[in-house]
């Protein structure tokens, strides 16, 4: 038996792995040192938002790029999770870890109700059921009086973390979001490299092969799909903290587009590419911005770009070249 | 019923759209034996297979594997007593390795895997009996490759490993030759016969020198119904059955 192991052991592409385990780590740390000084370096206003939408991204790249799930209604978990931390903050008075822990707990719930309707079809009409419930969401967002409609949940407070660490001032703010970003990031690189992540992934290769080998496939996507709308959640909480604000745009239909844009930009499937897409896209948002409706324009014309020249996206293209797992 | 037969099925009928693909067929398959399901295409074969695996629920019809009624189940709990199938394209799950396709069968022995929390790492307890899998079937050199990258034949043997690390009580095996050249033809069915040996095996096979040399038992399907049984000496000179076969465009 031990032979048997050493030999495996042996073989290059047995080290490749432990490699990639390795690399991942060293780019974990490079990221954590990245976001120590970043705010020295660029505006934190600017990177919070990229932040939160970073984690939506890895959060909803779970979601398609591990459990081969494409879900077109994330919106309605970062929003919900937005609307119901800026209410709590706001009008309950209650503290800003109250506030996200109470807005990503109603997406998760709303995560597991949506998830267990959605997962009974399979490839374009769990996309078109998660669309039209996350549209119900939308028009329920319009509605209901405490949302405030058009106006949105506006002058939200910022409050004091554990009551000791002003959140008003940027800077403390960043290290808070960037240490909630850094969480969800790693918990989700724990849930790709889990044993239910092996069998997530088995279910995304070949379902009908995982039932025949007696998985009750449908649980796993229920988990896998609560999994990522809590932590879409969680982005959506921490933004509204951000913003002051809970506002239609996070339940709209566009933001759920959105989000597949980024992760398919960045690399759907790889565990670092939302990230990157969630940089680029945000960035050009931003210093594009003068440009008006043209933003919209110009990122049809790179989604196109993306989907005909390289359709693994920038981290899935630079795996490639470097032929290592990224 | 006697305790031998594990597996039966009494008038096991599927109907599509007024097309009845499977007609009232009636199988008994013994513990320990290898039984062939053969017959010219579109007889049923495989939808027979996907009868007995719950992936398509018959009409009418009932099926009993050890004495219990599983018309009503649904697949996944049918492999977990112990009747678990191949599929007729090669079934391995392209982007896991090939030690983490025997391994995620092995898994199903911890029951569910919902623990998301823990590292893979509990996982690799599991990898010794694994790469034993592998070994048997000549795939230890490949442990650490995607299946993807694998050649057809190693596909089918991985696919072979897979389902054995359940350890089935019975395997349902669908065409395990198709579109494999003649040396893998001949490992292949060096496996199933050494694997045959505490286990009940039900194959569809169009190899009919495999059918021969290999089963103890044929059934004969042809338009959905039972044509003939028997070893394959009563069979092959069953004048319908040749036939069936000549009428049908197969020699």
């Amino acid at each position: 038996m031990a032979s048997v192991s050493e030999r495996m052991a042996a073989a290059p592409s047995a080290r490749a792995a432990v490699d990639a385990a390795h690399l991942h780590r060293a780019i974990f740390v490079g990221i954590a040192i990245f976001l120590a000084v970043a705010p020295f370096l660029l505006y934190p206003v600017f990177l919070m938002k990229v932040l939160c939408f970073a984690l939506f991204a890895c959060a909803f790249n779970l979601l398609l790029g591990y459990g081969g799930l494409l879900s077109f209604g994330h919106a309605a978990y970062l929003g919900t999770a937005s609307y119901i931390c800026a209410h709590t903050a706001k009008v309950w008075g209650m503290p800003p870890e109250v506030a996200i822990l109470l807005g990503t707990a109603a997406a998760a719930a709303l995560g597991f109700v949506f998830g267990s309707l959605a997962i009974r079809r399979q490839g374009i009409y769990f996309a078109m059921i998660t669309l039209a419930l996350a549209q119900m969401v939308f028009f329920f967002s319009l509605q209901a009086p405490f949302t405030g409609g058009e106006d949105g949940i506006q002058a939200v407070p910022r409050g004091h973390l554990f009551g000791l660490i002003d959140l008003s001032r940027d800077t403390s703010l960043y290290y808070v979001v960037a240490v909630i970003f850094l969480v969800g990031v790693l918990f989700i690189y724990r849930v790709i490299h889990s044993p239910f992540g092996q069998v997530l992934k088995a279910i995304r290769d070949n379902e009908p092969r995982a039932i025949s080998l007696g998985y009750a496939t449908n649980r796993y996507k229920l988990v896998v799909f609560t999994l990522s709308a809590t932590l879409a959640g969680l982005a959506g909480a921490t933004k509204a903290i951000v913003f002051q604000l809970a506002s239609l745009t996070d339940v709209h239909w566009t933001m759920s587009g959105e989000v597949v844009l980024m992760t398919l930009v960045g690399g759907m499937g790889t565990v670092f590419g939302p990230m990157v897409g969630a940089a680029v896209i945000v960035t050009m948002q931003n210093y594009l911005a003068h440009l008006g409706a043209w933003v919209t324009v110009i990122q049809g014309v790179i989604f196109v770009i993306c989907v005909m020249l390289f359709r693994e996206g920038i981290i899935g293209v630079l795996a490639r070249r470097l032929k290592r797992p990224l | 019923m006697t305790a031998d037969i594990i597996l039966s099925t009494r008038d096991l009928t599927i109907e599509f759209k007024g097309f009845v693909a499977v007609d009232g067929v009636s199988l008994d398959i013994r513990r320990g034996t290898i039984h062939a399901l053969i017959g010219p295409n579109g007889a049923g074969k495989t939808t027979c297979f996907n009868l007995l695996t719950k992936f398509l629920t018959p009409t009418k019809g009932t099926i009993t594997f050890k004495g219990n009624d599983i018309t009503a189940l649904r697949p996944a709990t049918v492999a977990r007593l112990g009747l678990v199938r191949s599929f007729q394209i090669s079934a391995v799950f392209p982007h896991l390795t090939a030690l983490e396709n025997v391994r995620v069968a092995l898994q199903r022995k911890r029951g569910g895997s919902f623990d998301f929390w823990r590292s893979e790492r509990v996982l690799r307890a599991l990898n010794d009996e694994a790469l034993n899998l592998l070994d048997a079937v000549g795939l230890t050199d490949f442990a650490a490759l995607p299946a993807v990258e694998l050649s057809y034949g190693r596909k089918r043997a991985l696919e072979i490993a897979t389902t054995l690390a359940l350890d089935p009580e019975m395997l349902l095996l669908d065409e395990p030759m198709a579109g494999m050249g003649h040396e893998d033809v001949e490992r292949i069915a060096a496996l199933i016969r050494r694997v045959s040996a505490n286990r009940t095996i039900l194959m569809v096979e169009h190899n009919l020198s495999v059918v021969a040399s290999l089963s103890d038992h044929i059934t004969v399907l042809a338009r959905g119904k039972v044509l003939a049984e028997g070893n394959y000496a009563t069979v092959s000179s069953n004048p319908a059955v040749i036939e069936a076969y000549i009428g049908a465009g197969h020699a």
